[in-house]
């Protein structure tokens, strides 16, 4: 890892290619460069085109080959503000808080896993899920619920304090980092059903917070296994010099860890605003129209009268602008904060 | 976890000069018992969530799988069904969308078929012959060589001219098909990318645009593109008489848009995690081969593809898990069409859902589930460890 702190000044005459060769990288460069920035183009010409410009086949330059007009977009902006407006303030607000919570426990927990031992008890486990399983069936025997949460947790203290101590087979911090980022293995669809219901009991389906739990819970692996290759590379001694001037380990992670992994930070950061922002089969669960996000009015957008591609075209585009901007601008901490987490693994 | 602990709390205050008054004792003793649990507070939110919104709806959705629910007012009534909801989809009536229609392979399918199988009876004796065995090992290997020969069974009977794939080897299609093309793709504009060129730069942002895309969204924007009289490539249909045909009524040409887009999105995510691996690999090993007299083919082959192999493993993994969940593109592109040819397992689940049978759909998840997980953990143990150790 250490190659990654300190960046090598790089020789670079042994991967100067010869100017054949180099005409000869070009060439595939430019070829994929326009197979990512056509559709691209198509996007922001079709949003400029009138319904006849489309249906009347193919136009590729606006000016020469069809006047371009801005009815789309005055149409996305004016004549249905609020059915646009709705959306984008509904996945602005649920992406940026979701990311924001997930940022905050992930990393508290990634920081964790790096600097604390931990030794849960296999015991302790089994039988908390045991008392969970019981609680369920109880549930579904038609036990009130409260009545059965209670009942478990009260089995589960007094099985913890007298059964639970023999077992002294215990887990290590690797097995609980693996437990967690082993979650993002995890379908959505297969955890979505029990969630929607879960949602529907408490009257909180078509909700931010509906999402913004079930996103912050869906994203939190990820920061947990990025965050914590990153703090490992975090030299440890200023950690100590903290400790020594009596500064808390709150404190210590607040003020010298986390300005310290800035870098991974961002790159995490937009991995998982990106991953919230186009979130699709969740919100397909889990909202119908209050707290609907872009993706879902995208989606939505096959209309009876068959697609209409300029309208769609401008929800694209204004949906994308904010998030190319941001990875434009940080291009570099994201290639740097992915290679850390794929090389440790 | 060496490191753990090293950091002490901090050492006790109050030996100042003036003796700490009653209420800043007792704020210090709070402060003090605060930093002891501070292993507790750090990670428990984080466990206490993944616990709550990934553990036990997997558990509930595990036993929903079991039952049959109908919605009733004010809320559902369960009955258990045991495995009938797995049983349909499997033998049921649900088995030609699941795994799809069964017909005899082609010869051609038979010797695929067959040459699986011998490699994985190959890869069985290999193991033996090492004289490392283990009763794990060798029970995860038999499971995985029926795995993979049964998986391999089932494509050459739905892929064969009078079957049809259903959801499964569909799913199975993208994931691998997307993989290797990604991979490749992205290893190779990766690699001209990791060359002293004027304009790396450029190409490295815009390379990175399709992964921030919404799929929803690339999924229309493919629509557009792959319409054949109306979208920008019409000249070239138009030329090769094809102007009114439609990639979408066509099951293989369905797929292939739903691949092609997958693909345009996702090779950034290979691209820059390689070109970023491969700018921090060391240089002396390639300067020494340099001197040495070593051609280009031998130095990627010897001594940058080494290097990369463990990153490039870790990639391919986290596209596996992740290229199981594709959803978005199929479903907003060909709506799953035509018929089911286009469906991936995700999207199976929600078109049951949306019939109201709730149980089936969560038997759909958790085969999606048992799948990923028999791959991914295939995968982690035999061959990303071989690709690691031969680095």
């Amino acid at each position: 890892m250490s190659f990654l702190m300190k960046r090598r000044r790089r020789n670079w005459s042994i991967f100067t290619p010869s100017p054949v060769g180099m005409v000869l990288s070009y060439l595939p460069l430019l070829g994929w460069a326009f197979v990512v920035l056509f559709p691209l183009y198509w996007l922001v010409v079709t949003s400029l085109k009138l319904p006849i410009d489309v249906d009347s086949g193919p136009f590729y330059v606006p000016f020469v080959d069809f006047k371009p007009s801005l009815h789309a977009w005055h149409y996305i902006f004016y004549d249905l503000r609020n059915d646009t407006f709705r959306p984008y303030w509904n996945t602005v607000v649920v992406s940026l808080t979701s990311t924001a919570l997930a940022l905050s426990l992930g990393s508290a927990a990634a920081y964790a896993l790096t600097r604390f031992t931990y030794r849960p008890r296999l015991g302790a486990i089994l039988t908390f899920m045991g008392c969970a399983i019981l609680a369920i069936i109880a549930v579904n025997l038609r036990v009130p619920w409260q009545i059965a949460v209670v009942a478990a947790i009260a089995l589960f203290i007094i099985l913890l304090t007298t059964i639970g101590r023999r077992f002294k087979r215990a887990l290590g911090n690797n097995d609980i980092a693996f437990w967690m980022i082993s979650q993002r293995m995890l379908p959505p669809v297969a955890v979505v059903i029990p969630i929607y219901v879960l949602f529907q009991r408490l009257d909180l389906l078509d909700t931010w917070a509906a999402l913004i739990i079930t996103y912050v819970a869906a994203n939190l692996p990820m920061v947990v296994w990025l965050m914590r290759d990153y703090f490992q590379s975090v030299p440890i001694e200023l950690e100590e010099c903290a400790a020594i001037d009596g500064a808390s380990r709150y404190r210590t992670f607040w003020s010298i860890v986390l300005p310290l992994s800035l870098p991974g930070l961002v790159a995490t950061f937009l991995f998982v605003l990106v991953f919230a922002w186009n979130e699709y089969l969740l919100a397909l669960f889990l909202t119908s129209a209050k707290a609907q996000t872009l993706p879902l009015t995208i989606a939505a957008q096959n209309a009876t009268r068959g697609p209409q591609w300029w309208y769609m075209s401008v929800l694209i585009l204004i949906m994308i602008i904010p998030v190319i901007g941001m990875a434009i601008a940080l291009e570099r901490y994201i290639a740097r904060g992915l290679l850390i987490g794929a090389i440790k693994g | 976890m060496s490191v753990a602990d090293r950091t002490q709390g901090p050492t006790p205050r109050g030996s100042g000069l003036e003796p700490p008054s009653a209420l800043s004792r007792s704020l210090d003793a709070l402060a003090a018992r605060l930093n002891r649990r501070a292993g507790t507070a750090f990670l428990l939110p984080g466990v206490l969530v993944v616990l709550f919104l990934s553990i036990f709806p997997l558990i509930v959705s595990l036993y929903i799988s079991l039952v049959r629910l109908k919605f009733v007012k004010g809320g559902f009534e369960l009955t258990f069904v045991g495995f009938a909801n797995y049983a349909k989809l499997l033998v049921g009536i649900d088995h030609v969308h699941f795994l799809g229609l069964l017909a005899n392979p082609s010869p051609l399918g038979w010797l695929v078929f067959g040459l699986v199988v011998v490699s994985q009876v190959v890869l069985l004796v290999q193991y033996f012959r090492t004289g490392k065995v283990s009763v794990a090992g060798t029970v995860g290997r038999i499971v995985v060589a029926l795995g993979v020969s049964a998986g391999a069974w089932l494509i050459v009977h739905t892929l064969s001219p009078a079957g049809r794939p259903g959801t499964v080897v569909v799913t199975l299609l993208y994931v691998f098909v997307g993989i290797i093309v990604q991979y490749l793709l992205g290893l190779g504009l990766a690699l001209l990318c990791a060359q002293h060129l004027p304009g790396r730069r450029f190409f490295r942002v815009v390379f990175l645009l399709p992964m921030m895309i919404t799929p929803v969204g690339v999924a229309y924007l493919f629509r557009m593109l792959t319409d054949t009289s109306k979208g920008p490539f019409y000249p070239i249909w138009n030329a090769l008489g094809l102007a009114n045909t439609s990639w979408v009524t066509n099951p293989w040409g369905a797929r292939a848009a739903v691949m092609i887009g997958d693909i345009w999105q996702w090779t950034p995510f290979m691209f820059i995690v390689l070109v970023a691996a491969l700018e921090s690999q060391s240089v002396e090993p390639v300067e020494a081969a340099v001197v040495d007299g070593a051609s280009r083919w031998q130095i990627f082959w010897e001594i940058t593809l080494p290097e990369i192999l463990p990153v490039s493993s870790t990639l391919i993994l986290i596209r596996l898990i992740e290229a199981f969940k594709i959803v978005d593109l199929p479903n907003v592109m060909t709506n799953g069409g035509p018929g089911t040819a286009t469906e991936s397992l995700t999207l199976h689940a929600y078109t049951i859902w949306r019939t109201l049978d709730i149980g089936g759909s969560a038997a759909v998840a958790y085969m999606l589930l048992l799948i990923v997980t028999f791959i991914g953990v295939a995968y982690a143990n035999l061959i990303r460890q071989r690709l690691v150790e031969r680095a």
